[in-house]
């Protein structure tokens, strides 16, 4: 479990500006958490300070009851949180698949072996075994995302944070890389993902709402999401057929505002209609 | 490749048999597109889909001449693109390209001497200008109290705002946008699409969008074409398209919720008029059915 505890963070340069203020929540193992805001709402410093990129200017972080800095170091705290950031091309260092991956386990001197084994074994779960001798740039946008993620995952950390990972991907690309971060959480790792995507957002347990450095909103998507009119108060959307059931409420018809699927929709106003 | 009911239309571009390759010559050229035929006209809005890698950056950097065509030609209302500085020169006035990012391309102290960079090149005299710059930054919905601010204190939708602002103030006849609502929030993205949208109905600007998002495409473009692997694999219109879905996930592409669930109501009875392409015409159609 990762533990925020009334953290702030601030520049002081030109002028002190409070980024974040006053986070207080838990992230719990095995959790799949979405973080949504708007441009400038703090998401990204969130991300970072949980990764532990950044220090927080108040406040304290524990990581399994233990508090960072004092009781865990930055290699401890590395070995456990990974990141992966919007573009892949910044978080790629070698000239070769596979080299790239080994990057990591080679700074911590693992054995030869030890290394070929746990690269060869991040390259099946990542789809990219056939590719693994290829320069990344002769992968795909998708492709080379997944790199990146194979990267942070052969440190088998226990929690990875995403900061908009599919927003430079085009439909594909964003399908695989989805894909791949539901199985990872499936498999045990704690996901905590940055989004502006809502339907990105409804894939996790728990939506958190950023809204001026500050936590609006933190429930299950189908309760956050039936918050309409303040999400979009606050630069936000709602998934596109829980606003239709907005403005068709508004204009009179008795229909709920929920996270409909197409079939639940379509079934509601067919028996609406018949009710005429 | 006339469609029906064209007749008589100008035609803004026409692009035949085009075909690009990088590094021509080389052990590893790439062939980025092969013979692309496509037709834009006047006052029209076309979406161009595909992946990364499709070809589709290729294609438009032909529109305004930063590439030259290695095979075939490209024609802008009627004259065929050549390599002659002069007749690039008045090219470029009349197809205005905002590329991914534009935001990225700001760099003045105030948005004023970043929007009036353009015409200020083209020559014109200050009040001209002046005018220029005035108009613009108000069709992209913004007011003249931005003028003299700082670009970089800006908002990344309003950001957005003011790059586009700075190819607007060219008044371009053609208007060619690579992905412009890409990396924006919700709200920003809702903002510049009704830009887009605005541009087309008000201003009559032929335009010409790249984006991934099935969602901006069916609320804007009357016609698609979707390119694959450098060829164009389906055109045709935005409606008759998107009501083939299999075609369409065939390129890994899907049909946006709200209009599926217009066809789906649509088939189970309701009587729809006009295909779900926004939430306005949703909102209507449904409405009328359940009255």
């Amino acid at each position: 479990m990762i533990e925020l505890k009334n953290i702030y963070f601030s520049y002081f340069v030109p002028e002190k500006v409070d980024i974040l203020k006053n986070i207080n929540f838990n992230i719990n193992k095995g959790e799949f958490i979405s973080i949504i805001g708007k441009n400038g709402s703090g998401k990204s410093t969130l991300g970072r300070l949980i990764a532990f990129l950044l220090e927080p200017t108040k406040g304290e972080i524990y990581i399994d009851g233990k508090k960072i800095k004092n009781e865990l170091d930055y290699l401890e705290i590395r070995k456990k949180i990974g990141m992966v950031f919007q573009n892949p091309d910044n978080q790629i260092v070698s000239q070769i698949v596979e080299e790239d991956i080994a990057f990591g386990l080679e700074n911590l001197n693992y054995d030869e072996e030890t290394i070929r084994k746990k690269v060869e074994e991040v390259l099946i779960e990542v789809d990219l075994l056939e590719e693994r001798r290829f320069p990344p740039h002769f992968l795909s946008g998708g492709q080379r995302q997944k790199l990146a993620i194979a990267g942070v995952l052969v440190m088998e950390p226990e929690y990875i944070v995403l900061d908009e990972p599919t927003s430079l991907l085009d439909p594909k690309g964003r399908k695989d890389v989805i894909k791949l971060i539901t199985r990872l959480n499936k498999n045990g790792i704690t996901i905590i993902l940055i989004t502006h995507r809502m339907e990105e957002a409804m894939l996790g347990d728990r939506v958190i709402v950023l809204n001026n450095g500050e936590i609006a909103l933190d429930g299950d998507p189908f309760e956050i999401f039936t918050n309409v009119e303040f999400l979009r108060e606050i630069g936000l959307t709602v998934p596109p057929l829980t606003y239709l059931s907005y403005l068709l409420k508004n204009e009179g018809v008795p229909i709920e505002v929920k996270l409909w699927s197409l079939k639940e929709i379509k079934e509601e106003l067919l028996q609406l209609k018949l009710k005429i | 490749m006339e469609f029906e009911g064209d007749k008589g239309r100008t035609i803004a571009i026409e692009v035949k048999n085009l075909s690009y390759t990088y590094s021509r010559g080389l052990p590893y050229e790439k062939e980025a597109i092969k013979n692309i035929n496509l037709i834009v006209y006047e006052g029209e809005a076309v979406g161009i889909l595909g992946h990364t890698g499709s070809g589709k950056s290729t294609l438009i950097q032909h529109l305004n001449g930063i590439l030259l065509p290695q095979e075939g030609e490209v024609k802008i209302f009627g004259e065929k693109i050549i390599n002659n500085k002069t007749f690039l020169k008045n090219l470029r006035k009349i197809v205005g390209i905002v590329f991914q990012f534009p935001e990225d391309e700001l760099f003045a102290e105030t948005v004023f001497e970043d929007v009036s960079f353009g015409p200020r090149n083209l020559g014109l005299n200050e009040d001209e200008i002046k005018k220029r710059v005035i108009e613009s930054i108000k069709d992209v919905g913004l007011d003249e109290s931005y003028l003299n601010r700082s670009p970089f204190s800006l908002s990344g939708g309003e950001k957005r705002r003011v790059a586009i602002a700075c190819i607007l103030s060219m008044s371009p006849k053609i208007l060619v946008l690579d992905e412009p609502t890409s990396g924006l929030d919700p709200i920003g993205r809702e903002e510049i699409l009704s830009l887009i949208k605005k541009l087309k109905n008000e201003k009559k600007v032929t335009i010409i969008m790249i984006s991934h998002s099935m969602e901006d495409i069916v609320q804007f473009a009357d016609r698609i074409y979707i390119l694959n692997n450098g060829k164009i694999v389906i055109e045709g219109k935005t409606e008759d398209i998107f009501k083939n879905k299999e075609i369409l996930e065939k390129y890994d592409l899907s049909v946006p919720d709200l209009f599926l669930l217009g066809e789906e109501l649509k088939k189970e009875g309701f009587v729809i008029s006009e295909p779900f392409k926004d939430f306005d015409i949703a909102k209507r159609e449904i409405l009328r059915n359940l009255s």
